[in-house]
Order: structure tokens, then C-alpha cells, then sequence
């Protein structure tokens, strides 16, 4: 039997085995993706024929410079910015509320059921969320229809839109790692905190907060890097806003510049890198 | 806690509101599936289950669930044989450079969809010279599936240990014949769920799709966004939309509760 002559002839040799397991996913994960970003960088600094449209081998900056220079790229780098930090600062608002009640005011059972409740709509299709969206805010929609009575009217398709539905979009990524961190402070510490005096708010502010703050700082991490490369949503419910992820989509696609598409995704890449560097050390990281 | 009533029931309205809030657009999907109102318009003046029979009968859509499909289970079995690879190589060996090639795992997940879509569309295109076709919208698929097979299977193995592998090996088992009798059983439903997680990811994924799919290989998400803006099929890509969050959800819950049962039975 060859599989158990092949069996013999591993058996002692550790080094082997481990070569015959790890080649085939290291080899696909390498030659797939690693070279596909490796050339991805480079790419930034080709050309593109005018003519025929064909990215050429041709070696400039020009991409680069352009990005970083051209105020168009930082107007939208800055209100990629502005929203991405806004849907986190929202998510965190509602969530911490959430959390905590899940966490130190339900009762077991309930906590149970809450948690299923929040992480449910967790895996409906992104995609059926953000045609929710579309729906809710047109002009004949939901919102319109409960704001009119009060004079109100639905916000459209624009930077408001896009800013609901991201914080709507990431909000269970949010509450669940916040949740996490509140079901880890003990319940002792609170009853000593009184007993010692405080008023829950105290309590609040000097016991429990500088602890879920690295549970907080995970939560900001889903909110704020799913929402710098967003591009589907601003294009669903965005109307005419651009951010950085439909530049780099329209160059793709329209505009047919792979290179200058490399080159803007630089930026969100960038950015996306100095703020794991910086939550790094608070280590939230490992409370992922 | 010290907490006062007042304080506790803000809390648990507060909790109240945003859960409602949570689900009230999916509800809305839904209602707009069953509303006689063909451009969505709220409230809706009646309900019909027209749109659902056309739907069922609307070809490209049908073409799309069977693409997404395909591609679905061609990309979780690669992610499942690739993953569990690596999860025996990390969980049951020591080397050099583990961390970097945990690392490469999940690195597709971690980096922003968009950066990943054209990364690969620029290596097909570009680097390989190739069109975009069927198959490259698996192999990017399947590039970012392993993590989920991965993880589920690198956990199993941990929690279970090697004391079992090492027992069969010294009655005289060899390598296969111990990973088919005893590693294997044990993985079974470990692999299932992430088989499972990985259909849901490949099946919902919008991003990486739009880059490397080639013209004329239509997933169902890529269906509900080149019909989303025509007015005429509205309330069809509201059924769809519906049939693509209850597809991708059941097999989630399916995996939930799989690795729950087993988590049971360990600790037990």
C-alpha cells in the first residue's frame, strides 16, 4: 500500500510533515494575495496609455504627487475623516448605554436573549442593510413619512444618509466588544466603589470607564476602519458625496486608472496603520 | 450596582429603542416585498405576493442565486482544505515564522474590502494578463474564506490536544490512518461550521466581488446592485434582498449552534 509506505517514511521526519502542510495554503495566500499587494504598491508608480487605456511599465510619481498635493484628495480624505470619525462617535455613544444594561442591569435570561438580539441582524446581508437604507431615507420612505406630521423631512441621499446608515452598519460590531468589557468588571468593585461613598456616577466615571476603555477602543476599531474603505454605501445612500473609496472606485472603473487608484488607496491604507499603531498600546488589541 | 429605578429603566428604554431601531429597516425590506406600491412608497397602500411570483420567475435573478452558489461552495472547499492545512501546521508544530504566516491568514479579512478587490483585479489583469471570469471570482473568494475555516479548526485542535493523536500513533497507527480515525472525527463539525461561515461570507460579499467578477457572472448581491436603481424592479430586489439576508443568516445560525454543542460537550 503506497499511503502507508508514504506514512512510514513521514513518520519521524516532523520537518517534512510540516512542509506538506503548510505548502499549498502559504503558496496560494503568498502567490495570490501577497504578490497581488506587493504589486498593488507598485502599481502607483506607472502610467496609464492615454490612447488605449493599457497600464503601462513606464516609472513616475506622478500618481503619488498627485494624491498628495491635489486639494481634491484632501478635501476627501478630510470628510472620509470627519465621517468615519463621526459614525465611531456615534456607535460608541449608543452603544455604551446598550452594553451596560445588557451587561450589569438585565437579568440572566434576559442577557441571553439581548445578546442573540444584537448579533442576529449582525449576519443579515450587508448589502439588504444598506438597500434598507435606500428605502427608508427616499422621499416617499419611512422617515419622511414620520417627520412630515412634525414638519420635518427625510435627510436624502448625502452625507447624512451615508453617515446613518455606517453607524447603522456597524453598530452590533460595536456593542458586542464593549458588552465584553463591561461583563468582565466585577460586580465587587462596583459594591466597594458604594460602599466607599460614591454615587453611581462617580462610580461610573472613576471606576468603570477607565476600565472598558480598551473594549471601547476595540469597538471604534470596527466602526472606524470598516468605514474609511466604505464605498457601497456612500454610493447607495451618498447621493453625490464622494469618499475615499468611491475615488478609488470610479478610478477603477470609469475613469480606468489602476495606477492613481493604487495610489488613493495608499491613504486610507496609511491612516488605517497609524491608528492600529496608536491603539496598540492601550492594548485594545488583544481584547478583540 | 447602586443604581437608581429612574436610572434603570432610562437604561433598559434606551435599549429598547435602539434594538427596535436595529431591526425596523429589515422590516422594512420585508413589508416592501409584500407592498402594492411599485416605487416602495411608505406606508404601503395594500399587500400582494405579485412581486414574490415574479421574482421566482425572473430569470436573471435565478441565473444570480445559482452563480452564487457555485461559487459559494467551489470557494468554502478550497477555503476548507487550504484552512485546515494551515490549522494542523500552526496547532501541531512549532517553526519559525508561525506568527507571520498567522499574519497572512488574516490579512484578507483585516485590510479594507476595497483594498483587496483591487489588488486582485490588478493582478489578473495586469500582472497575469488575464480577463476576469468565474475563476477569478472564486479564487478571490476562497482567499478570503480560509480565515473563517481556519479559525474554527485551529480552536478545535487546541481545545482537543495531541494526547489522543499520540495514544493511536503508539498502537501503531501511521499519520493518515490516525488523521482519518481520530484527528478527523474529532474536526468533523469544527469544519463543518466554518465550512458553513465561509458559504455565508462568499455568498453576502459585495466589495471584492464587483472587482474580480467578470462581465456577465452575476452573484446575487451584484443582481440586487445593477437593479437597485431601476425603478421598475423595485419591489423584485426587495424579495431578492429578502431571500439573500434569510439565505446568508440560516447557515450562520446553523454554525452557531454547532460550535455551541461542541463547546458544551468539551468543557463537559
Amino acid at each position: 500500500m503506497t499511503s502507508h509506505r508514504v506514512s512510514t517514511y513521514l513518520a519521524p521526519r516532523r520537518r517534512l510533515q510540516l512542509a506538506s502542510l503548510l505548502t499549498a495554503p502559504v503558496l496560494w495566500l503568498g502567490l495570490v494575495y501577497i504578490v497581488a499587494l506587493a504589486a498593488l504598491l507598485v502599481t502607483a508608480f506607472w502610467t496609464v496609455d492615454e490612447l488605449t487605456g493599457q497600464v503601462q511599465i513606464e516609472w513616475t510619481t506622478e500618481n503619488v504627487v498627485e494624491v498628495f498635493t491635489e486639494a481634491l484628495y484632501r478635501t476627501v480624505t478630510l470628510r472620509t475623516l470627519g465621517i468615519a470619525l463621526l459614525v465611531t462617535l456615534i456607535d460608541i455613544a449608543v452603544a455604551v448605554p446598550v452594553a451596560f444594561f445588557m451587561a450589569k442591569v438585565a437579568s440572566t435570561r434576559l442577557r441571553h436573549l439581548l445578546v442573540i438580539a444584537v448579533l442576529a441582524p449582525l449576519w443579515a446581508s450587508y448589502l439588504v442593510k444598506v438597500y434598507a437604507w435606500r428605502a427608508l431615507l427616499s422621499s416617499d420612505g419611512l422617515i419622511e413619512w414620520a417627520a412630515s406630521p412634525f414638519g420635518g423631512s427625510t435627510p436624502g441621499y448625502g452625507l447624512v444618509g451615508v453617515v446613518l446608515t455606517l453607524s447603522y452598519l456597524w453598530l452590533p460590531y460595536v456593542i458586542m466588544p464593549i458588552y465584553a468589557g463591561f461583563d468582565r468588571v466585577p460586580d465587587r468593585l462596583l459594591e466597594a466603589s458604594a460602599d466607599l461613598g460614591a454615587q453611581g456616577w462617580r462610580t461610573l466615571v472613576s471606576v468603570v470607564l477607565p476600565m472598558i476603555r480598551p473594549a471601547i477602543i476595540a469597538g471604534s476599531i470596527f466602526a472606524f476602519s470598516l468605514s474609511l474603505g466604505d464605498y457601497i454605501s456612500t454610493k447607495i445612500v451618498g447621493g453625490a458625496t464622494q469618499m475615499l473609496g468611491t475615488l478609488v472606485y470610479d478610478n477603477v472603473g470609469a475613469a480606468n486608472n489602476l495606477p492613481l487608484a493604487a495610489a488613493i488607496s495608499f491613504i486610507p491604507i496609511g491612516i488605517i496603520l497609524v491608528y492600529l499603531a496608536a491603539v496598540r498600546r492601550t492594548g485594545a488589541l488583544r481584547s478583540l | 450596582m447602586q443604581l437608581g429605578r429612574v436610572a434603570r429603566i432610562v437604561l433598559g428604554a434606551i435599549t429598547l429603542v435602539v434594538l427596535a431601531l436595529i431591526y425596523l429597516p429589515l422590516g422594512v425590506v420585508f413589508l416592501n416585498s409584500i407592498s402594492t406600491s411599485e416605487s416602495l412608497s411608505w406606508p404601503p397602500p395594500g399587500f400582494t405576493l405579485e412581486w414574490w411570483g415574479r421574482a421566482l420567475h425572473s430569470t436573471g435573478a435565478l441565473e444570480a442565486l445559482g452563480t452564487s452558489v457555485v461559487v459559494g461552495l467551489i470557494a468554502s472547499a478550497i477555503a476548507l482544505v487550504l484552512g485546515t492545512l494551515a490549522a494542523m501546521a500552526l496547532s501541531r508544530y512549532r517553526f519559525f515564522g508561525k506568527e507571520t504566516v498567522n499574519l497572512l491568514i488574516v490579512l484578507p479579512i483585516a485590510l479594507p474590502g476595497i483594498v483587496t478587490g483591487i489588488a486582485l483585479n490588478n493582478a489578473f489583469r495586469t500582472l497575469m494578463g488575464v480577463d476576469l471570469a468565474m475563476w477569478t471570482l472564486v479564487v478571490a473568494h476562497a482567499t478570503f474564506c480560509i480565515v473563517t475555516v481556519y479559525n474554527n479548526a485551529f480552536a478545535r485542535l487546541n481545545a482537543s490536544g495531541t494526547r489522543l493523536e499520540e495514544a493511536s500513533m503508539d498502537l501503531g497507527a501511521g499519520l493518515f490512518t490516525t488523521f482519518r480515525l481520530v484527528t478527523f472525527p474529532h474536526l468533523k463539525s469544527a469544519l463543518m461550521a466554518g465550512g458553513l461561515l465561509a458559504f455565508a461570507l462568499s455568498f453576502d460579499e459585495i466589495i471584492v466581488t464587483t472587482f474580480t467578477a467578470g462581465t456577465g457572472v452575476t452573484t446575487l448581491p451584484l443582481w440586487i446592485l445593477q437593479n437597485m436603481f431601476r425603478p421598475s424592479q423595485a419591489p423584485v430586489v426587495a424579495v431578492i434582498a429578502v431571500i439573500l439576508a434569510v439565505v446568508s443568516v440560516i447557515p450562520l445560525a446553523i454554525a452557531q449552534r454547532l460550535t455551541a454543542k461542541d463547546a458544551e460537550a468539551v468543557s463537559r
